[in-house]
């Protein structure tokens, strides 16, 4: 298991979220759209100009920003 | 009775809407159309053939009640103070999970709720299968299978909330039986002690510290605040915010839909993903979009449709657009010739018949005739909606526009404005933050609109004949380049520190719904129909009035130099000298043309076919046909007013300045704050003078110098560079934050 930024993750990449490190609305907004520990996020890619990012989540896909991402801790299983 | 409809965006709140109350409400596919809340009437025919009235509320889409949208706010504030008998939720059935999760608090609050869901028939037909008993066990209120779109099973929907709204409810958690029962229990408590309403909905918005929450009752905060600590004494501080948001999905994840959910195929979404695998694919993504945008305005404004021409057609193809507008033409020559004729016939005074044909007549129709081209723009932008590439469109063009602090939800307005500045302007209101809703209310009017368009068309002809449509072209990336320009000086001075946040869904792609479309499109001419008969008309009538009437109200001859326009356009005159387009006698006219440019724009053409008509031009001839004359014949005049740099002075003065009456309404509606729409109207009228001014100056420079100009040129363009770059130069001298490579 390693530790990851959802901001720094590749496209393909999945994880489970660990936990978010923003405060505030940001934080409220996240957690209203389901990013709340334990769910599973897989980035599927990136927008063309490189940001933001399409995530799939509890089924239905969301954009979000990196910088934003990056508030969020992310646990994935280590590469083989 | 009154039911309110909640639920997310995107969830077919506004469908179900309209097929409960035959309302036209405005249905589209990217989170976030119904901009307000919107009532109709919904009569259920009872078995004993009475009709019971029910009132329906359409709230804004909303993920939860916590506030972060203005619209989140105005659905709690509607449910908590204006206490409708029961809410419909309606909840996506292929997607069930998020969807829930508004729900869980829903239930929370004192008011029946009856669930509502949609999609069924997609769940059907796609083989899975969600049990909506089981369901209805689960969350302890009914549950209603509906197919909003197909109007399926909406009857007893309403007869099953009609029977249960008669049984009191009181709101009910999940949190009982959770690792927060403890402090729960405790909470609601301290909270029926208070005798508010809906206490379980405080309770657990309290132990949230939700923010509108902990404004309401400091006693009770404090009360709360202790509690928890009292709780923390012996354990880690906790989020209980985190925590909360967590149990909700897990409660939705563990209890609810494992045991409801017994198939799910989720078929849309791995299409939808198909699909955005082209329409955002890193390269093809960018030019895609170009392209469609591109043939949208191909489509409505093209005079050489499919570009025939370049294959050797002898004569351009006019594409729909323009085909149309033409038809529109000829319809209205013979409309006012009628008139004209009948007015005649009726012996008519002079004066008369002068105020109905040339003033009101010719006025309202040199508007309608562009009618066609406008709904077939917004039938475009309604299609880029309800597929749901519109939110795409946000997804791709986010990067960019957050260079200037906004967000790529702020793009959508925007390209809205290249339609009409009201709408888009209405848009807004899906902009999480308040600066951010600001800007971009101020950049929109810079985006032509299509009552611009009419402008551009009656003079681009006139001075430059060879190259109409590059010109055209120009225009509209022109205003797109003012407004990134403005975009970046109002973030650096009015708008200082501005962030935006960009969380939005990307719904799954539908088919564009004819109905809807149609609905959306009838809105559409309804509104327009409003202002031509109302603004316009009455605009034109005072225009023909005042340039036939001198001071002392006496009539006067056609273009007589007497009349009361031209006192007031010589009076204001000297604003625009400085511009290059108001040097001669005659240019009142095209003072007054702006001016009453300010009401709509399209009276900019029907002021200018009013004053240039031709000298000695005889209204009262028999044949007179105004309306072939108004457009062809102002361009002819036009020839000789503008040398080619006035032309452009002239253009860009009208593309900048404050759009319409309408759009100033709309902004000041929007803004709720005076001090803000007097602000933004100074803004649009300094950067229209200021740009003309800038581009008129300079390319004079070329040619001959006038030295006081070239000094207030010179003055305008430092403080602009100034405002610009100083904040960069700070940055340059990094105080020593130890992270960038310029700390010393």
């Amino acid at each position: 298991m390693i530790i990851k930024l959802l901001g720094k993750f590749k496209p393909g990449e999945k994880g489970v979220v660990e936990k978010l490190t923003v405060l505030g609305p940001l934080r409220r907004r996240l957690l209203d759209m389901g990013i709340t520990p334990g769910t599973e996020i897989v980035f599927r890619k990136a927008a063309p100009l490189g940001d933001p990012m399409e995530i799939m989540l509890r089924g239905y896909v969301l954009a979000i920003r990196k910088s934003e991402a990056e508030a969020v801790l992310m646990k994935m299983e280590a590469k083989s | 009775m009154r039911f309110a409809i909640a639920g997310n965006p995107n969830s077919g709140k506004t469908t179900l809407f309209n097929s409960l109350t035959g309302s036209n409400a405005h249905v589209g596919n990217w989170p976030g159309v119904t901009v307000d809340k919107k009532e109709g009437v919904y009569r259920l025919k009872n078995s004993d053939n009475t009709v019971t009235k029910i009132n329906i509320i359409d709230l804004p889409g909303i993920y939860s009640l916590s506030p972060y949208t203005p619209e989140e706010v105005i659905a709690r504030q509607f449910i908590m103070d204006e206490k409708p008998d029961l809410i419909i939720n309606i909840v996506d059935s292929t997607n069930l999970e998020r969807n829930l999760y508004l729900t869980t608090q829903l239930l929370e609050m004192d008011i029946p709720v009856v669930v509502a869901l949609n999609m069924m028939d997609i769940i059907k037909r796609e083989g899975s299968i969600i049990d909506s008993e089981i369901l209805s066990r689960k969350l302890g209120v009914p549950v209603v299978p509906i197919s909003a779109l197909k109007s399926g099973n909406i009857k007893s929907l309403m007869s099953k909330c009609v029977e249960y709204v008669k049984t009191p409810r009181t709101g009910s958690s999940f949190l009982p039986g959770t690792a927060l029962s403890g402090q729960y229990g405790k909470v609601l408590e301290l909270v029926n002690g208070h005798h508010i309403k809906h206490p379980v909905f405080h309770a657990v918005k309290l132990l949230e510290n939700d923010s509108i929450e902990l404004m309401h009752d400091a006693a009770l905060s404090a009360g709360i605040q202790n509690l928890k600590l009292e709780y923390e004494k012996d354990k880690k501080p906790f989020d209980y915010e985190a925590e909360i948001a967590d149990l909700r999905y897990k409660f939705i994840t563990g209890d609810v839909k494992p045991d409801v959910v017994k198939v799910l195929k989720n078929l849309g979404a791995r299409n939808s993903e198909k699909i955005d695998r082209i329409l955002t694919h890193r390269v093809w993504g960018l030019p895609i979009f170009m392209a469609l945008m591109f043939t949208i305005f191909h489509i409505i404004f093209s005079k050489d449709f499919m570009f025939l021409t370049g294959f050797g057609a002898e004569e351009g193809l006019s594409s729909p657009g323009i085909l149309l507008k033409g038809y529109m033409e000829s319809f209205q020559g013979f409309i006012m010739m009628k008139a004209n004729s009948l007015l005649e016939s009726a012996d008519a005074a002079g004066w008369a018949r002068g105020a109905i044909v040339d003033g009101l007549l010719k006025g309202v129709c040199s508007v309608l005739t562009f009618l066609p081209q406008i709904l077939l723009l917004f039938l475009s932008l309604s299609m880029l909606e309800d597929s749901g590439y519109m939110s795409r469109i946000a997804f791709i063009m986010d990067r960019i526009l957050k260079r200037f602090g906004l967000s790529g939800k702020a793009f959508i307005p925007m390209l809205m404005g290249f339609g009409c500045s009201v709408p888009a302007m209405m848009g807004t209101r899906t902009l999480a933050s308040v600066k951010e809703k600001r800007m971009t209310l101020m950049l929109i009017p810079f985006f032509s609109c299509g009552a611009k368009m009419v402008i551009w068309a009656t003079v681009v002809p006139a001075v430059f004949k060879n190259n109409t449509d590059f010109v055209i072209f120009c225009i509209y990336i022109a205003g797109v380049v003012v407004a990134i320009l403005g975009a970046i000086l109002l973030k650096k001075t009015v708008f200082k520190g501005i962030e935006s946040n960009f969380v939005l869904e990307l719904p799954v792609y539908r088919y564009p719904r004819i109905k809807s479309i149609a609905l959306q499109l009838w809105e559409k001419l309804k509104g327009f129909l409003t202002t031509v008969t109302t603004v316009i008309a009455a605009s034109t009538l005072v225009i023909w009035f005042l340039q036939n009437f001198d001071l002392s109200l006496a009539m006067v001859p056609e273009n007589s130099d007497l009349c009361i326009l031209k006192s007031f356009g010589d009076a204001v005159k000297w604003i625009f000298v400085p511009l290059g387009f108001a040097q001669d006698d005659n240019s009142w006219k095209l003072i007054v043309a702006i001016l009453t440019g300010l009401l709509a724009k399209e009276a900019v053409v029907s002021t200018m076919g009013v004053l240039y008509q031709a000298q000695g031009y005889d209204t009262a001839a028999p044949g007179y046909d105004p309306n072939v004359q108004s457009q062809e014949s102002v361009t002819a005049a036009l020839a000789g007013v503008f040398t080619p740099l006035t032309a452009i002075s002239f253009i860009v003065f009208n593309l900048l300045v404050i759009p319409c009456f309408a759009a100033v309404a709309t902004a000041r509606s929007e803004l709720k704050n005076a001090k803000w729409t007097f602000f933004i109207i100074a803004f649009w009228f300094a950067t229209a003078w200021i740009t003309s001014f800038l581009v008129y100056q300079t390319a004079s420079l070329l040619k001959g110098v006038n030295l006081t100009n070239v000094i207030i040129a010179i003055f305008i363009i430092g403080i602009i560079l100034f405002s610009i770059f100083r904040r960069k130069n700070k940055k340059d001298k990094c105080a020593g934050c130890n992270k960038c490579s310029k700390c010393p």
